[in-house]
């Protein structure tokens, strides 16, 4: 009896709120996936359709020549090749020289710890700027090498930080009081203690390193010129933004038609590029969050 | 243990002082190790790089180097306060720079405080998962999409307006509907990732608060105004100085992309106008001295707004 004294009516506002809460939360669910869902959509259908806008909710004239076009280009599948290699070879030099820092920056025994972290940070206000930096590069020999995409900018002062907060949080003190009983020393310690326990935050960094590897395009754009060393963005950049005709030159009606092909090509190349990210993003999504989470924790 | 070692300094010999920091220096020797591939590479594509803006104030030639290269003062920054492209790069940043914050700072509280109200466990994991997931297209694809959908001709949202009788102008070559299009397709592919450190905070807001506004007879709206937003005011301020001390390097990326030679005079900012000074037209040292008056306008402006709001609402990140 005194329980349902102490529940408060529902308001009639709140019930209003409540509906306009699920309406603008439904409207923004179909802004965001709709115009996913119609790259989709005109990817499998006929261009011509697409164009007239035809093309609305479903596919029209069911078709696969975009994808077919795309498979053929060489350029796509060496793109796709190099990405993964440098996604690779990237996210692992980016764990090492992170994870690394990051563990000897959470000791309290390291002598000058302040001082160096302030080397660490520094980067995150300030820096050369694009030509200091493209001369310095091009002084060492990097200028169209494989090598200048995954190393001369994988330390991350924002990993390294993520890092060091989980190791002082995360690994308790006591456990190295233990090792160091039993005669363990500190890079053993790090490596058969340390890092198994540490899961989480290199599945956090390492993901996170992979994703802005996969996605970026500039360094490639400026440091690279060889065609074989291209990375996918930018085959993507020349099918997408360049609008480049990569399957020839035509006149008449054969034109028009390599122009369609050219406009599905497109749809083709967004879905095939992006779908390894969105097929693995339900499953990784928590530790996408809870890398801001870490982040966000300072001290 | 610090107080230990300095009460036993005291009386300990100068030897036995260096002894103890030899045994410090031995102890931390390891971890040096380990901070050694990260300390090469910063002073490799780092600190050297940071040295290398000498040459905003020196004419350089490839084969002087920075050393070598002769001092000029400041002339190629007077070069570039003299320059007509000094106006308008500066009024394109500022108005790109400010139209961010203005839209993109305010939507992922507001979609915070959205997403907290929802109660329907279900639906609200739908909601986050949807609307995270465009934070993951790459920047190259996002502007494949803006220009296809923009298409003036058959574009998707010409087909949609053409549903309802109305023509497509061509905006992607209209200078000042340029900011619009860069803010506005910002705010689709990040606003969800932006509201998860607002969510956070929101989580962490005590319960007993919502209690006690019920029993007072508060609606969900008043306690929306009287709870949430408050208590959100100190993340806001910190992410609101951030964003401020970065209002002048606007996406660089995107805005490149989204260029062409028709809405150049709304798009051309300080960062695509420094990458085809130095990269394109190869004026090393002109480039150099705009890149670093961004920079230090950037960090200008990060300690003004920071200042401020210490003044107003004792937040602040120094």
């Amino acid at each position: 009896m005194i329980a349902q004294r102490l529940t408060i009516p529902k308001k009639k506002t709140d019930i209003i709120f409540d509906i306009a809460i699920y309406t603008v939360a439904i409207l923004m669910i179909v802004m965001i996936i709709y115009p996913l869902w119609f790259i989709i959509i005109a990817s499998f259908s006929n261009p011509a359709d697409v164009a007239n806008g035809n093309v609305l909710f479903w596919p029209k004239d069911w078709r696969l020549d975009g994808y077919i076009e795309l498979v053929k280009q060489e350029m796509i599948w060496r793109g796709y090749l190099n990405t993964i290699l440098y996604t690779i070879v990237g996210t692992m030099i980016g764990l090492f020289v992170n994870i690394t820092a990051g563990y000897a920056l959470s000791r309290r025994e390291l002598l000058g710890r302040k001082w160096i972290m302030i080397v660490y940070i520094l980067p995150m206000f300030i820096g050369g700027g694009l030509v200091p930096t493209y001369l310095v590069v091009r002084e060492f020999g990097l200028l169209d090498t494989f090598w200048v995409l995954v190393l001369p900018f994988s330390v991350s002062a924002f990993n390294i930080i993520i890092a060091r907060t989980f190791f002082k949080n995360s690994i308790p003190e006591t456990l190295w009081e233990a090792a160091q009983v039993d005669g363990c020393g500190t890079l053993r310690y790090f490596i058969t203690m340390v890092l198994p326990l540490s899961k989480a935050i290199l599945a956090v960094i390492g993901l996170w390193t992979a994703v802005g590897i996969w996605n970026s395009w500039f360094d490639a754009m400026i440091y690279l010129s060889s065609e074989h060393l291209q990375p996918l963005q930018l085959v993507l950049r020349r099918i997408l933004i360049m609008n480049e005709s990569l399957l020839g030159q035509a006149s008449g009606e054969l034109a028009t038609e390599l122009r369609a092909l050219s406009e599905m090509m497109k749809y083709a190349a967004i879905i095939v590029s992006t779908l390894p990210i969105m097929c693995l993003y339900p499953f990784l999504q928590k530790y996408f969050n809870r890398g801001v989470m870490v982040g966000s924790i300072k001290e | 243990m610090k107080t230990k070692v300095e009460d036993g300094s005291l009386v300990l010999s100068n030897r036995s002082k260096q002894s103890i920091f030899g045994k410090k220096l031995k102890k931390s020797a390891p971890l040096y190790v380990l901070l050694l591939p990260s300390i090469i590479l910063l002073i490799c594509f780092f600190y050297i790089p940071l040295y290398g803006i000498v040459i905003a104030f020196k004419d350089y030639s490839p084969a002087l180097g920075f050393w070598g290269s002769p001092w000029v003062g400041f002339k190629h920054f007077i070069q570039f306060f003299n320059s007509y492209q000094f106006d308008l790069t500066i009024k394109n940043t500022l108005t790109i720079g400010l139209y961010s914050i203005l839209v993109g700072f305010p939507l992922p509280i507001a979609l915070a405080i959205l997403c907290n109200q929802i109660r329907v466990g279900m639906f609200k994991k739908v909601f986050q998962v949807t609307t995270y997931l465009p934070h993951f297209i790459s920047t190259m694809v996002m502007c494949g999409m803006i220009l296809i959908f923009l298409s003036p001709s058959n574009g998707l949202f010409a087909n949609l307006l053409s549903l309802i009788g109305v023509e497509m102008p061509n905006i992607l070559s209209n200078p000042s509907a340029f900011s619009s299009i860069y803010v506005w397709s910002d705010v689709w592919q990040h606003v969800g990732w932006d509201s998860i450190i607002f969510l956070a905070a929101l989580s962490a807001i005590n319960p007993t608060y919502y209690e006690a506004a019920t029993m007072d007879g508060a609606g969900k709206l008043q306690k929306i105004l009287h709870i949430d937003l408050p208590l959100l005011l100190p993340t806001a301020m910190i992410l609101l100085i951030l964003r401020a001390g970065n209002v002048l390097s606007v996406g660089f990326e995107k805005v490149l992309l989204l260029q062409n030679p028709l809405n150049l005079a709304g798009s051309e900012v300080i960062s695509t106008y420094v990458y085809k000074v130095g990269l394109q037209n190869f004026e090393y040292s002109l480039s150099t001295a705009i890149g670093l008056f961004n920079s230090v306008v950037n960090v200008i402006i990060l300690l003004l707004v920071n200042w401020i709001s210490k003044r107003l609402t004792k937040t602040s990140l120094l």
